[in-house]
């Protein structure tokens, strides 16, 4: 399964993508909302979920998430908001734009795992290791 | 680095074989995400390096850490999410269809800080049946502190973002600072009341649905058996009682019969056993 992080941190791309990494996913990433667009544009293989940041250069995660909604080829991408943005009116701003859930910065790892439980998008696992 | 198979399944009989937990294929994040400080502050590459190192040396003080690190009472909303699936699908439904007062009796017995009873109330929100019906819930724990907590009804941003879907958030929240507020509404249909699970009980009426959920594990057998015989004198005859995963009342108190509902489970009182309750 296929996951995209959208956020202008690079230190929070690599600290999402290795939760996410550690539960099976195969990760890739976009620095703002335009690029992610790009990303989903040249995808053979769409992610099934995106966490999508707020504040973000050239294209904000909320317009990004209105962009998603409005293209039916992409309706099967689960959107969640990962985001610092904790005021009730933006959280619904964010699911009436499409959101199916939101993470609120700073978040455990055990949180964000609990949010794909809810999503249905937490796959079972071990690692082949011993 | 996911945790291994090996690592996994040496934690996961560790912890039944100290605590009858058990812990579910799937749980393995969890195990990582407790074990990973105890693996860091043991100077461990990782918790496969740290497992393999408490397997090798079975140092009992390092042992009972691990058990302690995964037993440790979770404060999620809507904890294990199959429990709350079936009161919303089959045992509201069922009870809306034999209680002409419209009004249901629901006892939490280990509320902690409250997550469980107001996600029991939100929950009847969520049964259509229940529209317009009153839910009477009763609120107790051992511990004041935690029943203040529960009271004020307020939760930090980390704890909210534990289990609860944003889209009930927004519905049953207020921000407050910077924390979230739950429903004044939804709070003042709780009663919370102190109380202590291995004396007898005081005068509390019958309920419908008992919650008495990751609480006897706690206690030895004697006391099990005394406890689930007294939730049978104040459960109404066709109430449901929820344990939790790792808890039965097999071999404890065969008066109850385990009855599925849904992907989980309640406890019922054998119908013959239900003209025996005084």
């Amino acid at each position: 399964m296929r996951a995209l992080i959208v956020d202008d941190s690079r230190v929070m791309r690599r600290i999402v993508g290795k939760l996410l990494e550690e539960v099976g996913y195969d990760v890739v990433e976009a620095g703002d909302g335009a690029e992610a667009v790009a990303v989903l544009e040249g995808s053979a293989e769409l992610p099934v979920l995106a966490c999508v940041d707020w504040n973000m250069p050239v294209m904000d995660g909320l317009t990004f998430v209105g962009e998603v909604r409005r293209r039916p080829e992409w309706r099967s991408v689960t959107l969640m908001m990962v985001t610092t943005e904790s005021e009730q009116e933006q959280i619904v701003r964010a699911l009436a734009a499409g959101a199916h859930e939101y993470l609120i910065k700073p978040f455990t790892g055990e949180a964000l795992l609990e949010k794909l439980d809810l999503l249905g998008l937490l796959p079972a696992r071990t690692g082949s290791g011993a | 680095m996911s945790i291994s198979t090996t690592s996994f399944t040496f934690v996961r009989e560790l912890v039944r074989a100290e605590s009858a937990i058990v812990l579910e294929p799937g749980k393995e994040y969890l195990v990582e995400a407790r074990l990973v400080p105890l693996a860091r502050r043991g100077g461990h590459a990782g918790v496969d390096a740290y497992v393999a190192d408490l397997a090798a040396r079975r140092n009992p003080a390092d042992l009972k850490l691990v058990v302690e690190a995964l037993t440790t009472n979770e404060t999620s909303w809507f904890r294990d999410g199959d429990p709350f699936t079936a009161l919303r699908e089959s045992v509201f439904p069922a009870l809306a269809r034999n209680r002409p007062s419209r009004t249901i009796r629901v006892w939490a017995a280990a509320c902690s800080s409250g997550q469980e009873p107001y996600s029991i109330l939100m929950t009847a929100q969520d049964t259509p049946e229940l529209a317009g019906w009153k839910i009477d819930m009763l609120a107790t724990d051992l511990s004041q502190e935690m029943l203040d907590r529960a009271r004020a009804g307020q939760y930090s941003q980390l704890e909210v973002n534990r289990g609860l879907p944003a889209t009930t958030l927004v519905r049953h929240f207020r921000r407050d600072g910077l924390n979230w507020k739950i429903d004044p509404a939804l709070a003042a249909q709780v009663q919370f009341r102190q109380l202590n699970l291995v004396r007898p009980f005081p005068p509390m009426g019958r309920f419908d649905v008992v919650f008495l959920r990751n609480v006897l594990i706690y206690f030895d057998l004697a006391t099990k058996r005394d406890i689930l015989h007294r939730v049978r004198q104040v459960m109404a005859p066709d109430g449901h009682l929820f344990l939790g995963a790792a808890e039965m009342t097999m071999g404890v108190d065969d008066a109850w019969e385990r009855v599925p509902a849904g992907r989980s489970s309640v406890y019922r009182i054998r119908e013959e056993q239900r003209t025996c309750v005084p």
